[in-house]
């Protein structure tokens, strides 16, 4: 792995996004847009919004770059672009880290838009440190990154790349406590929610919302960060320099 | 120039279940430009990508400028393009160009290749509104980047007017007259005799091996297309 390699591939995947006006103006403008919509839908349950508005920040990215990433190595795949990538001297890790680099900036800047349209004109609170939502999100976007490369491998077609969004982030987030808090579900969704990284990653950032962070917050924080790391192992070994 | 940049022998490749290639056994000379002829289908592609290191190969050894075929050292020396032009298409040709060859640390080789294949004109537009031909000549220009000792190009000149190929042929044999060894895949028949050394497949066989010339007294037909038919024939 080098540098130069792992720079210039962030560098290429940032040059695609920049060409795709409307992707930026969508990646910029939902989220606040749909924050906005929960906002005005929850008028009457305030207590309800303010439980999910700084989880739903955090997660965002998630969601995003997980549906970019794999899109975009689905397109590396049929284009015969990995082929020729995997018959030069670039590392599998290189064409990994590339995409990370490239979309944990966009996700960041993501996070702080959302996060300035949320803390500042929908007055949402955040008790913890509001840096610390923007770090939790763009961990949230790296996951999102390494679910979408390692899953990218199990679709032939974009219709099915699509589909891994609702088929296996949507039931996390719901087990992660969005329509109903984790502790009020079943006992087996709960060992359910308990096994899956997605609600660490909602529980991380609900409990800097709501100030009570204690070592729980370490456990969320290592639960991402080790899904990130095997994701991208296994996302490794979906890169093959040989193909059948 | 008599040192043998590829020797395969007994490869055998099997792709979903189909027996693609047959045992083949063949070597290609360093510094010669040679045509790899077959009727779609025959196993070409698959043979260029054996040869490259990117094929899953069932059993048989393809030795590459002195080394077992994909390994590492070989990423920088051997320059691939793919028959369907393997370039960001949402990228311009010069963003195409800078990066693969950031990738191969060859920046100072970008003015050179781009004038190779006549894209400078195209430099600044993106890959997606370029012609089929321009676009696998993008493709070409990023194969050519890393001046490499081995070209393997699949169908490089489909699409291409009368001239330019002409013009592209001359330079495969620069490139071979400065020492590159140089693998073309072709189903144009009138191509082969541009080449030094011929390879006819025929249903993943090698059906002949030789020099234009020879093929075509040792079959005693006028024309290559006719000799491929008396080839097939006769066996």
């Amino acid at each position: 792995m080098t540098a130069r390699v792992t720079l210039a591939t962030a560098q290429r995947v940032l040059e695609q996004l920049r060409r795709d006006r409307r992707t930026l103006a969508l990646i910029a403008v939902v989220p606040p847009a749909l924050l906005t919509l929960l906002r005005y839908i929850l008028d009457a349950e305030r207590p309800a919004f303010e439980r999910v508005a700084v989880p739903l920040v955090g997660m965002f990215p998630l969601i995003i770059m997980f549906l970019i990433t794999s899109i975009a190595m689905l397109r590396e795949r049929t284009s015969g672009t990995l082929e020729r990538l995997m018959s030069l001297p670039l590392a599998k890790l290189d064409l990994i880290a590339g995409y990370a680099v490239a979309f944990a900036l966009v996700a960041a800047a993501q996070t702080c838009l959302t996060s300035a349209v949320a803390f500042g004109l929908l007055g949402v609170s955040v008790q913890g440190s509001s840096a610390l939502v923007v770090a939790l999100a763009v961990a949230n976007a790296l996951l999102g990154v390494a679910l979408g490369l390692f899953l990218s491998a199990f679709a032939t077609s974009e219709f099915q790349a699509v589909q891994f969004m609702p088929a296996v982030l949507l039931p996390q987030i719901l087990l992660s406590g969005l329509f109903v808090p984790h502790d009020r579900m079943p006992h087996v969704l709960r060992i359910a929610a308990d096994s899956l990284p997605l609600p660490y990653a909602f529980d991380a950032l609900a409990r800097v919302a709501t100030g009570v962070e204690g070592g729980r917050l370490q456990l969320d924080a290592g639960v991402v960060l080790g899904t990130i790391v095997v994701a991208v192992a296994l996302g490794a070994t979906t890169l093959r320099r040989r193909t059948p | 120039m008599s040192s043998t940049a590829i020797a395969v022998s007994a490869l055998r490749v099997v792709r979903r279940g189909r027996l693609v290639l047959r045992d083949l056994d063949f070597e290609v000379a360093a510094g010669t430009v040679t045509g790899l002829l077959g009727p779609s289908g025959c196993g070409k592609t698959t043979l260029l990508r054996a040869l490259v290191g990117v094929q899953q190969v069932e059993q048989g050894s393809i030795r590459v400028l002195g080394v077992e075929a994909g390994s590492p050292e070989l990423r920088r020396r051997v320059g691939y393009m793919t028959q369907t032009p393997s370039v960001y298409g949402d990228l311009t040709v010069g963003e195409n160009l800078r990066y693969f060859a950031r990738v191969l640390d060859r920046r100072d080789r970008i003015t050179e290749v781009l004038s190779l294949v006549g894209l400078e004109p195209h430099e600044h537009s993106l890959v997606r509104d370029l012609s089929g031909g321009e676009r696998s000549r993008a493709s070409l220009a990023v194969a050519l980047l890393g001046a490499p000792d081995l070209l393997v190009l699949d169908e490089p000149t489909v699409g291409l007017d009368p001239l330019l190929r002409r013009e592209l042929w001359s330079t495969f044999h620069r490139l071979a007259d400065a020492g590159s060894t140089l693998v073309v895949s072709t189903h144009v028949m009138d191509e082969a005799d541009r080449c030094d050394r011929l390879l006819l497949m025929r249903e993943g066989r090698v059906l002949a091996h030789g020099t234009p010339h020879e093929l075509r007294t040792r079959t005693a037909a006028p024309t290559l297309e006719e000799a491929f038919v008396a080839l097939t024939e006769s066996r």
